[in-house]
């Protein structure tokens, strides 16, 4: 019998140490509901159904990203568990999955959820449950507001700011030219709108000979186009999103309509919009990017290109790389696990805001040369630069600083 | 229409002229389900109150839509269009004029009403698919009206408008949600009183007069335009309810809301619960809240295809809805009770 009282004395003195060793670690880590030693609890919810579904691509990269996570080892040895929910754009559906994910799978935070309508219909009540709505997925100025919404951070450079960069740019170089303006009439587009107006200023209002506004159920927007080259402005602006600014450039051409062309960022992909239009119609045409067009050939032997295929070809290979929402996905999951690590093992709502709003200079893979992500407790806006860029033969060639265009919600 | 007769004349076999038992559940029965919807809230999470409280004001958009359709014989896509105006009015009375949110509820509800009985008048010369055609018009254009630049002061346009979740009055000791739930339910009881006693009446009799032989009514003394415009006018203001409820319990309205889905789900919701059968209205409204959420869990890529299969079962089974399935317990129950 004496073996086995030493072994239970042994097993007994591994078991205070245990407990030690535990209630010491416990003395460090703090949680809040949705972490824990093992795994992080992320919400998010896309429109993988309904008008918006083109988009559910950035939940699924996310999702693809979160799983090379999780297979490396995961964020300081925890797994991140990704609920994603289909909220079909809809705004009611957006409260239900939101309170869903909070109150019932107890996230600890909603991540990357899309739309700007969903998004203002949650607000309210992510910040009076105090959970963090982090890095939403729109491009409204309004999510910029951390004295009255402390829990919600936007993301990615919002339409005013860029609508600003390009008004600053055609008062230095074309003080004198007359701007026709097309844009899409919902948020997106007044936003824009209202941006350049600010941007141009007192001055610029007189510049504006047009403004022009088109329906996103029409099927064409040919006749506006011909409206505008009536009035004979010398430059275009044109706020539309991929399929209408592929028919724009091509109708420009065809009428014979050549104004100095400045395209929203929206659609200034090469592959979705450049490629169809026709690179011959598309020469000089100005625009502005933060992170890397895939589809642009000049990044083909580009370091972080290389990952961003090997990522995609390990975790997420039915991927359609020349979709811009799959680099964007990309991105704004790398901003997370930055975000998760940069809080170590004190896992809680407070502390995760805490950590979002003090990145300094942080460079995910993607973000094009110079733009970097900032945010400090008065700057909720992660992203805000940009550089101009200029079409030339069958690529974007970027040209001039990086630019930040600050503008608060 | 032919549907609707259909459906509607397979319940009837049964039924006395009154048909009091096709239109509701019997005495027992509705104090089990009141008693179940009074007890439930006190023992669940605020997220299952939540959807507790979406399930009525579903229902009460859905029995609005089995009022029209199931009563009188109309169909219509536009409900969604009611809905919006409902929650409108009550969210920019509450948030612009302060107004009490329960004071909102019977001003939406007579808004409502009115714009549904101007609808009603010159839909009147439309009948069948020529009135779903002519309601499916309202409901694509309602977002976009909402969007207006001249109205978009009042709605905030795309933007929409937040919504202030009321406090639970006279310090009782309940959460925004339960006390929301309450209200709900107490709201929803006194429609659905107040529906089923309209169905019994002499206009509900004229109602159903219309639906089952329209010349046939007109020869007997009702008037055929007067009942039909107030069918109309009767349901968008029970629609308006719900959506000023609803507008209330999600605390936020925007165009995107209030498409030409909504108004599917809702007639979609009338057919699974049984055209007609006002407590199906709510069988309904559990269908098209929850079955999506369901069909998600089970393939996130191919949660339509999911949900088009499940519906698919549920027609195919059981044609007539939840109403079938009541029938066909009470026929059960009373076999039982002989042996």
């Amino acid at each position: 019998m004496p073996a086995m009282h030493v072994r239970l004395g042994a097993f007994s003195a591994a078991l205070v140490l245990a407990a030690t060793l535990s209630t010491a670690a416990f003395a460090q880590k703090k949680y809040d509901t949705g972490a824990s030693d093992t795994e992080i609890k992320i919400g998010n919810i896309m429109p993988y159904s309904g008008p918006a579904s083109a988009y559910g691509v950035i939940g699924k990269t996310e999702e693809a990203y979160f799983r090379k996570i999780n297979a490396e080892g995961g964020i300081n040895g925890r797994k991140i568990n990704f609920i994603s929910y289909d909220d079909a754009y809809s705004p009611p559906k957006t409260v239900e999955q939101a309170r869903k994910l909070v109150e019932s799978d107890e996230v600890l935070l909603i991540f990357n959820s899309l739309g700007t309508p969903p998004n203002s219909a949650i607000q309210k009540y992510m910040n009076s449950k105090k959970v963090p709505q982090l890095f939403v997925a729109t491009g409204a100025t309004k999510w910029n507001d951390p004295k009255e919404f402390p829990w919600t951070m936007g993301w990615q450079p919002n339409y005013q700011s860029e609508a600003q960069i390009y008004a600053k740019y055609m008062l230095k170089n074309h003080p004198d030219s007359k701007i026709a303006v097309l844009y899409q009439n919902d948020d997106y587009g007044k936003d824009y709108l209202k941006g350049f107006k600010d941007g141009l200023g007192a001055k610029g209002s007189s510049m504006i000979v047009i403004e022009e506004s088109y329906e996103v159920s029409e099927p064409t927007i040919d006749s506006h186009i011909v409206k505008m080259k009536s009035t004979g402005a010398d430059v275009f602006f044109n706020i539309t999103t991929p399929k209408f600014a592929a028919q724009a450039i091509k109708k420009n051409a065809e009428v014979g309509w050549k104004p100095l062309h400045f395209l929203n960022n929206v659609s200034a992909s090469i592959g979705s919009v450049i490629k169809p239009a026709g690179f011959e119609n598309a020469q000089d045409i100005i625009s502005s990017q933060y992170f890397k067009d895939p589809t642009d050939p000049q990044w083909t032997n580009d370091p972080s290109m290389k990952a961003w295929n090997e990522f995609l070809d390990k975790y997420y290979p039915e991927a359609n790389r020349a979709d811009a929402s799959v680099m964007y996905g990309y991105i704004v999951a790398q901003g997370l696990v930055h975000v998760l690590k940069a809080c170590g093992d004190d896992l809680t709502r407070a502390n995760v805001m805490k950590q979002a709003a003090s990145m300094r200079d942080f460079e995910p893979h993607g973000l094009l040369p110079g733009v970097k992500v900032n945010t400090s407790p008065t700057d909720f806006a992660p992203l805000s630069q940009l550089r101009l860029e200029r079409f030339k033969g069958e690529t974007w060639e970027l040209f001039g600083d990086v630019i930040s265009g600050d503008v608060g919600g | 229409m032919s549907a609707a007769e259909e459906v509607v004349a397979e319940g009837h076999e049964a039924v006395e002229a009154v048909p009091k038992r096709a239109m509701t559940l019997g005495t027992g029965t509705s104090l089990l389900v009141l008693a179940v919807l009074l007890l439930v809230p006190v023992f669940v999470k605020n997220f299952i109150i939540f959807q507790m409280t979406m399930l009525l004001i579903y229902g009460l958009a859905v029995l609005a839509l089995n009022i029209l359709t199931g009563g009188s014989g109309q169909f219509s896509l536009g409900q969604s269009a009611f809905y919006a105006v409902g929650a409108y009015t009550s969210a920019v009375l509450m948030e612009y004029f302060n107004v009490n949110y329960a004071l909102t509820i019977p001003i939406s509800a007579t808004v409502c009403f009115g714009f549904g009985y101007l609808f009603g008048k010159p839909a009147l010369r439309l009948s069948g698919v020529y009135l779903a055609l002519a309601t499916f018009a309202l409901a694509t254009a309602m977002p976009q009206l909402l969007k207006l630049n001249f109205l978009e002061h009042w709605t905030g346009g795309v933007q929409g408008l937040v919504v202030t979740k009321p406090d639970a009055p006279f310090g009782l000791p309940m959460s925004q949600d339960m006390w929301l739930y309450y209200f709900t339910l107490i709201v929803t009881l006194a429609i659905y009183i107040f529906s089923v006693n309209l169905l019994r009446s002499r206009s509900g009799r004229a109602f159903m007069a219309i639906r089952d032989n329209e010349i046939a009514a007109s020869s007997m003394g009702v008037n055929v335009a007067l009942y039909k415009t107030l069918a109309f006018g009767v349901s968008a203001g029970i629609t308006g309810v719900a959506g000023s409820l609803g507008a209330i319990a999600v605390q936020f309205v925007a165009p995107d809301s209030y498409t030409i889905t909504l108004a599917i789900s809702l007639f979609l919701g009338m057919v699974v619960g049984g055209v007609g059968w006002l407590p199906g209205s709510f069988v309904g409204a559990a269908f098209i809240i929850f079955v999506p959420n369901m069909a998600e869990s089970i393939s996130k890529g191919l949660s339509g295809a999911v949900f088009g299969v499940l519906l698919f079962l549920v027609i195919y089974l059981v044609p007539h809805g939840a109403r079938q399935i009541a029938i066909m317990g009470q026929q059960f129950a009373a076999k039982l009770r002989r042996n």
